[in-house]
């Protein structure tokens, strides 16, 4: 199989309006007769479905949630960035592109990304029209701030609440489509499978989680907006509820799946407390502006933080990357709190953290100013902790965050499946092998805000759409075959619960497929894994029925996915022999400890294929060709 | 530390509920209320009965999915705090924790602690937004907005939809709710325009919605877990009469009715004497 990611040809600067310009349209009165379906209600499921409604196509938005407005994209907290240059202090288009293709260590699409750069500055005037209160200066301007891998301030904001308001404000766009009836939404349903018929994605089947009906809901696209997969290390930032069911099924049904290892771990977390824990908190990175990060410079140093005199603190980061210091990239940032901790030089109870101080900016600009810029972060770490952070610094560890992997898709946004489209982080495009801060946000509502309409639109003039409806063979036995795996769940009534299943799963895979792998611990993870899965299957117990609202049997699902996803991303990692972004392989680092890539042989995006059940998946490649950027060693120093 | 946890279950909305005790022995007190709510489904499961069920998401207050009475109090005795972070350390060793759903007419039970809250989705479904298509916005720095105003719209912006204003108000009403989007959208210059129409729109979808009405109790703004503050509801009023009003003038000639309060009248009166 070769992979066409369609790219355009001609200057970079150019490539997003000629490929416009050459896509087909739909006359207004056609596109009422167009369906799509949109799985996800977050920044690029809200954005998409509600943009789609305004053009006039039929739309149906579904989300697990009990609305729309849930989605984990709420709870991003710093930023969200824009090559506005409303600082005047050196931004451009091009240079948001420079730093992203340079954040994601030359592991990302050049063209993706340009096309991301241009339309970040239409998304915040998007957003500005739609009422999120954007933080401003006194005279009304828009304030910016800066954040890690940049050395521009770009980020625009609302509080430390940003993806709560930009979510918002999709949300409030969908509701005004829904109230239009031109938008359906369905809460509170899951998509467990996809249809695809004559090698097209014309619908799904879907769980209502609280009566458990199967319905079939077919259309002529479907666009996946799902989501990351981090959940599948158990403890990480993600909402309880993220899971990779969605774009799973679809890998099932022939989307490749591109680079799956790329994982990012997010250095600014409150550390693990206890084996009940959860879920682990995100301590925004903006936090990193105001905030130096230090540990004591001897070993298993026990006293209170306050006691510790300047002159035995190791402020790390500043020492070993004078000109970025705390503001290296998120990847570099999490890997240096690793080395110190596993140096023993951690902090807490546990040795696994590290001070994020504040005490200097507190001395410099006033409690106050701090207060305005970060209350309600210091007030959710107290919540937390019971410590306050004006007074005594804060514990941070690093935290799983986000998935860079996703379904492979062409610059369309289109998988390898006609008709089936991915959005947001649910897809690989724009990161690479590493995220820059406050480009999440940018990335979701640029696909469904300025790129899906376009696309789509383009798919359905171009393509014949035959009558299918329920009574179809291959919709029948899929949804029996939904149903079987359904049943099969409900009938083991072993000994485990899915939890207990999930944490250890979890623990395999941070421990070996995390911050640190190795080849030889790959290895050992994907046994493990395997051996989990068989246990899975024959031992865990699952109450209740599946005709009623059944959180478990829910959660038994997703995990059986995450069960085989997990052993995808150690293949993944264990093939990929170099170091890159959050793909950090301990035999190829350089002297000074860096990231090690290797562009002769890697410089790909590694995309694999399902080949059944207990086959080895099939790897195509897509080379990745650097015109503009050209790829170096990073360097943050 | 030691916990009786009195938990409200009910299998679905026709059958009875009942509350039932669960002892805990083992409560860390720097676990979270869900994360005890956790470690006792995982006991109830392991000895196949059925878990409580509750919504949880974000488990850092802000996706609003979670949300119950304890000891009668919605959200949890700790101030602008959700359950998932309300951690045990604010309870007492031995305590008993009255837990319940929800309970508005608004907010019909699905099972447990789980309530069906789409008639939030309906109220912002009715005008709760600004019309403005993908595609046609200005540069956002066309609009100056005074840091002030985006302060304040903010502050009423930071709602979660999690439903324990409607909760905690013996009127079951939801007017803290419907007040902060009227206010977050009113008080922007982007949102003046449609402010009228937003106003008389999503009151009667809120009044369509099973939702009392207010009377001033202010119960809704001690238990938010983003202290909105009891003046949206004011914002609300306002807009809405003075829209009603406009709406009025807008269609009969220079007939007022008589009016309750006579000073509203003269004002009216003299506006429209203005007007011509």
């Amino acid at each position: 199989m070769t992979l066409d990611a369609r790219i355009p040809s001609g200057p970079i600067e150019q490539a997003w309006d000629a490929a416009r310009f050459d896509m087909k349209l739909v006359n207004p009165a056609n596109k009422r007769k167009h369906s799509v379906i949109v799985v996800g209600s977050g920044l690029a499921g809200a954005s998409a479905a509600a943009s789609l409604g305004e053009l006039g196509y039929r739309v149906e938005c579904f989300c697990f949630q009990d609305s729309p407005r849930r989605a984990h994209s709420i709870a991003a907290q710093g930023g969200i960035n824009a090559a506005k240059n409303y600082a005047n202090d050196g931004d451009s288009i091009y240079r948001l592109f420079y730093d992203t293709v340079k954040g994601g260590d030359f592991r990302a699409r050049e063209g993706n990304v340009y096309r991301l750069a241009q339309i970040s500055v239409h998304i915040i005037d998007q957003c500005v029209a739609q009422g999120v209160p954007f933080a401003r200066e006194y005279g009304g301007a828009l304030a910016n701030r800066s954040f890690g891998g940049a050395q521009v301030s770009r980020t625009f904001y609302a509080r430390g609440q940003t993806g709560q308001q930009l979510l918002l404000g999709a949300y409030q766009a969908l509701e005004r489509q829904i109230h239009a009836g031109i938008v359906t939404m369905i809460p509170r349903t899951e998509m467990l499978d996809l249809i695809v018929i004559d090698g097209q994605a014309r619908g799904i089947v879907a769980r209502n989680l609280v009566t458990g009906e199967l319905k079939v809901h077919i259309a002529d696209a479907v666009i996946l907006a799902s989501g990351g997969y981090g959940n599948v290390y158990y403890l990480s930032t993600n909402a309880k509820g993220t899971n990779a069911t969605a774009i799973w099924r679809a890998y099932k049904r022939g989307a490749l799946f591109a680079n799956p290892c790329f994982t990012q771990i997010h250095p600014t977390c409150i550390p693990v407390s206890g084996d009940y824990q959860s879920k682990l908190t995100l301590m925004s990175e903006s936090l990193r502006n105001d905030g130096r990060i230090w540990v004591p410079k001897t070993k298993g140093d026990q006293r209170p933080a306050n006691e510790i005199r300047e002159e035995e603190r190791d402020y790390y980061l500043e020492r070993r990357y004078p000109s970025f210091g705390n503001l290296v990239p998120r990847d570099v940032a999490s890997r240096n709190a690793k080395q110190v901790c596993d140096e023993g030089r951690g902090v807490g109870k546990t040795g696994l953290g590290v001070y994020l101080d504040f005490s200097d900016a507190i001395a410099r600009l006033g409690e106050s100013t701090i207060r305005e810029r970060y209350g309600n972060l210091f007030e959710m770490y107290q919540r937390i902790t019971d410590e306050d952070p004006y007074k005594v610094p804060m514990r941070i560890y690093p935290a799983i965050h986000y998935t860079m992997g996703g379904l492979w898709v062409d610059y369309q946004l289109q998988s390898t499946i006609p008709g089936l489209f991915v959005l947001g982080e649910a897809n690989f495009s724009d990161h690479g092998a590493n995220r820059l801060g406050a480009s999440a946000l940018m990335q979701g509502l640029s696909d469904g805000y300025f790129i899906i309409p376009y696309t789509v639109g383009n798919y359905l003039a171009t393509n014949q759409f035959a009558k299918v409806d329920e009574s179809h063979d291959e919709v029948q036995s899929l949804v029996s075959s939904v149903q079987q795996t359904i049943d099969k769940l409900l009938s083991i009534q072993g000994k485990r619960t899915v939890d207990s299943f999930h944490r250890e799963l979890g623990k395999i895979v941070w421990d070996y497929c995390g911050m640190a792998r190795t080849a030889q611990g790959l290895e050992i993870a994907i046994e493990r894994i395997r051996a989990l899965r068989e246990e899975f299957w024959q031992n865990v117990t699952i109450p209740g029925s599946g005709d009623d609202l059944n959180q478990s049997l829910e959660k038994a699902g997703r995990v059986a996915d995450f069960l085989e996803l997990a052993e995808l991303m150690c293949i993944d990692a264990r093939e990929r022999n170099e170091s890159c972004g959050g793909h950090f392989r301990e035999e190829y680092q350089t002297p000074d400890g860096e990231a090690q890539r290797d562009d002769a042989h890697y410089s790909y995006v590694a995309a694999w294929g399902y080949c059944g059940p207990g086959n080895p998946p099939e790897l195509t490649t897509e080379p990745l060709e650097f015109h503009y950027v050209h790829p170096s060693q990073r360097s943050y120093k | 530390m030691r916990l009786k946890l009195k938990i409200w279950r009910q299998k679905n909305r026709n059958e009875k509920g009942a509350f039932i005790s669960y002892p805990m022995d083992n409560v860390d007190p720097e676990m979270s209320m869900l994360e005890c709510l956790d470690v006792l489904n995982e006991t109830l499961i392991e000895h196949g009965e059925d878990p409580v069920a509750f919504d949880h998401d974000c488990r850092e207050g802000i996706c609003g999915s979670c949300g119950f009475l304890i000891n009668g109090v919605a959200q949890g005795p700790e101030r602008a705090t959700t359950v998932c972070q309300l951690t045990m350390r604010h309870f007492k060793d031995g305590q008993e924790l009255v837990i319940e759903p929800w309970r508005a007419a608004a907010f019909p039970l699905i099972k447990d602690l789980v309530v069906n809250r789409r008639s939030f989705d309906h109220i912002i479904e009715a005008g709760g937004y600004i019309s403005i298509s993908t595609g046609q916005a200005p540069d956002g720095n066309a609009i100056p907005v005074g840091k002030d105003a985006a302060d304040r719209a903010m502050d009423a912006a930071v709602c979660i939809g999690c439903g324990a204003c409607v909760a905690a108000c013996p009127n079951g009403s939801a007017a803290l709710f419907t007040g902060a989007k009227i206010a977050h959208l009113g008080i922007l210059p982007q949102g003046k325009p449609e402010r009228d129409r937003r106003a008389l729109d999503m009151v009667v979808q809120m009044n369509a919605e099973s939702f009392g009405n207010c009377t001033n109790i202010g119960e809704c703004s001690g238990v938010c877990p983003k202290s909105i503050a009891l003046g949206v509801i004011a914002t609300m009023n306002r807009d809405y009469l003075r829209a009603s009003w406009k709406k009025r003038d807008d269609m009969e000639e220079p007939a007022i009715a008589p009016v309750a309060n006579p000073s509203i009248g003269s004002k009216l009166r003299l506006r429209l004497k203005a007007v011509g």
